[in-house]
């Protein structure tokens, strides 16, 4: 993948969410403040004009800091701080290179995995983002491992993150705003999960990868 | 629901100009989203930030002013201010002293005054402390929870703490008194009817007429548990005896909130008062000073929320302390 692929990401990331923000702040308003899908439209439109403002002949690591850096100053919430974060330690993680491949962006994805946990504070079985994040990048991971090349990697993360998803719709909730319910949050799809297999999924869109 | 708006997306930044049209000893700056004491920065006074999610009005906004806030960073309807916000209000009123950020127990807060501190501290060189303000009892297992939430404690926080700051006091005692009131300070709120997000444009839980939600916190969401509504009795002595259960009042002189929702009437927040007062003198707690009214809202939820706070000489006097701000305002 190259910086015009990774922007072909975020861009799909932000149609996918743009286009599911009524379902997503229907989620949220069941266990939480009704507000993530607004919110969530709002922050990647932002990355996509960051990512408009970005000089030519720019890297995948600052195309994925730039956009992570927008979603910083302009999504607010819980979910603004830790897709952003997500994004900026993937950016940074890939460093300089111009064209990673399967192995580095796999990566750069775990560290974005560590980097929601360690702001966040949340593990798995929490009934949060992380619960399809890490879905997605054990999935990924295993795939790279079995010699997948990134586009299968890519969907084979995709699916996780929808089986992470899932995962969270009997959980009782440890963190975030649905933790105030109690029992009262289990049987409700976790919104940032629900978000987080989108982003999975604009990447295996993009990158063509087969199921 | 009616709703007097333009633009359901517009709507904090509409409210704002109103706000700085209405007060002109406010400096509010559309462009960075943050309210800012006209006089600020004042050198060598311990700068004091608070902020959080639209819909709570007058927290924070209505607080900014002599002897409490000197700076508000309003986020969207319910959500929390993002870091650049937060960041150009501390830029804004750092006199020298240092800043202090006093912020609700909500994730989304706390992250964004997380990553502004980091920002302001490397980037501006400031130094910033931070105060977390829980005292929502309704929260009982903070274990498994994200803690308890920031109710009706902060209005106190931000009281007390300015009048230390506006003395001139360094920024480890500033911090200090905060984190003492916070600790000192305990809120149960009651809700009887849900609120409507003006850009979700539907009400954030469904209630029915029959039905109240005990425990609830101040963005609109649900809360601990669901039972038939009560009187005004029933009401206020439940949310005085979990505020009871967990910080035991007896023989203390204490600050009290009757502090409507927003959807409730001042009359019924008198009837709640009235309840509360008897409530507290029959369990030989001293009332040494009452606050009645909307402080701490949530958009047009009805129902109240208690916050008692026990107070020591030192508190009270700084309670006492000359305000002036558009919603809170004596002594001067």
């Amino acid at each position: 993948m190259n910086a015009s692929d990774f922007a072909a990401w975020i861009r799909r990331a932000a149609e996918l969410v743009t286009a599911d923000a009524e379902r997503l702040t229907a989620l949220d308003a069941a266990i939480g403040d009704g507000d993530h899908g607004l919110n969530l439209a709002r922050g990647f439109g932002a990355a996509v004009t960051a990512l408009d403002g970005l000089p030519a002949g720019t890297t995948p690591g600052k195309v994925l800091i730039g956009a992570g850096r927008a979603i910083v100053s302009k999504t607010g919430g819980a979910s603004g701080p830790l897709y952003g974060t997500a994004l900026r330690r993937a950016g940074k993680t890939l460093g300089d290179a111009a064209e990673p491949d399967a192995a580095a962006l796999g990566t750069a994805l775990r560290a974005a995995l560590d980097g929601v946990r360690e702001l966040g504070g949340a593990g798995e079985g929490d009934k949060t983002m992380v619960d399809a994040l890490a879905a997605a990048v054990t999935a990924y991971e295993t795939a790279v491992d079995g010699g997948a090349g990134l586009p299968a990697a890519a969907r084979a993360a995709a699916t996780g993150a929808a089986e992470g998803a899932e995962a969270t719709v009997p959980m009782v909730a440890r963190k975030g705003r649905a933790s105030y319910l109690g029992p009262r949050s289990a049987g409700h799809l976790d919104p940032g999960a629900a978000s987080t297999v989108l982003l999975l999924r604009a990447l295996a869109d993009v990158t063509g990868g087969e199921g | 629901m009616r709703k007097i708006i333009n633009d359901p997306v517009k709507v904090v930044a509409d409210a704002l100009r109103g706000l700085a049209a209405a007060h002109p000893g406010l400096r509010v700056d559309l462009e960075a989203g943050i309210v800012v004491r006209a006089d600020a920065p004042r050198s060598g006074k311990v700068g004091l930030v608070s902020g959080g999610g639209s819909g709570h009005e007058p927290l924070h906004v209505g607080f900014v002013g002599h002897g409490m806030l000197d700076a508000a960073c309003p986020g969207e309807v319910f959500t929390s201010p993002v870091p650049d916000q937060i960041l150009a209000a501390t830029a804004a009123v750092d006199g020298g002293a240092g800043v202090l950020h006093i912020v609700k127990n909500y994730t989304g807060d706390v992250l964004n005054f997380r990553l502004a501190a980091d920002f302001a501290k490397d980037d501006e060189d400031i130094e910033v402390a931070t105060v977390v303000v829980d005292d929502d009892v309704a929260v009982q297992d903070s274990t498994y929870t994200a803690g308890r939430r920031g109710t009706g404690a902060t209005l106190f926080v931000e009281k007390i703490a300015g009048a230390l700051a506006e003395e001139g006091a360094p920024l480890e005692a500033v911090a200090a008194v905060a984190r003492e009131v916070n600790e000192r300070t305990r809120s149960f709120g009651v809700a009887l009817s849900p609120c409507t997000v003006p850009a979700a444009g539907r009400p954030t839980f469904e209630l029915d007429p029959g039905e109240m939600e005990l425990g609830i916190g101040i963005h609109g969401e649900p809360g601990r548990e669901r039972v038939k509504a009560g009187s005004a009795n029933e009401i206020v002595t439940a949310a005085l005896t979990a505020i009871d259960a967990d910080m035991p009042l007896r023989g203390s002189d204490t600050l009290v909130l009757v502090n409507g929702m927003g959807g409730t009437p001042l009359l019924e927040q008198y009837v709640a008062y009235g309840v509360a007062s008897s409530w507290l003198a029959d369990h030989g707690v001293t009332v040494a000073r009452s606050l009645v009214g909307p402080y701490v809202t949530s958009l047009e939820m009805a129902g109240c929320m208690i916050s008692v706070c026990r107070l020591t000489p030192e508190l009270l006097r700084l309670w006492d302390a000359p305000v002036q701000t558009p919603a809170l305002r004596w002594g001067r």
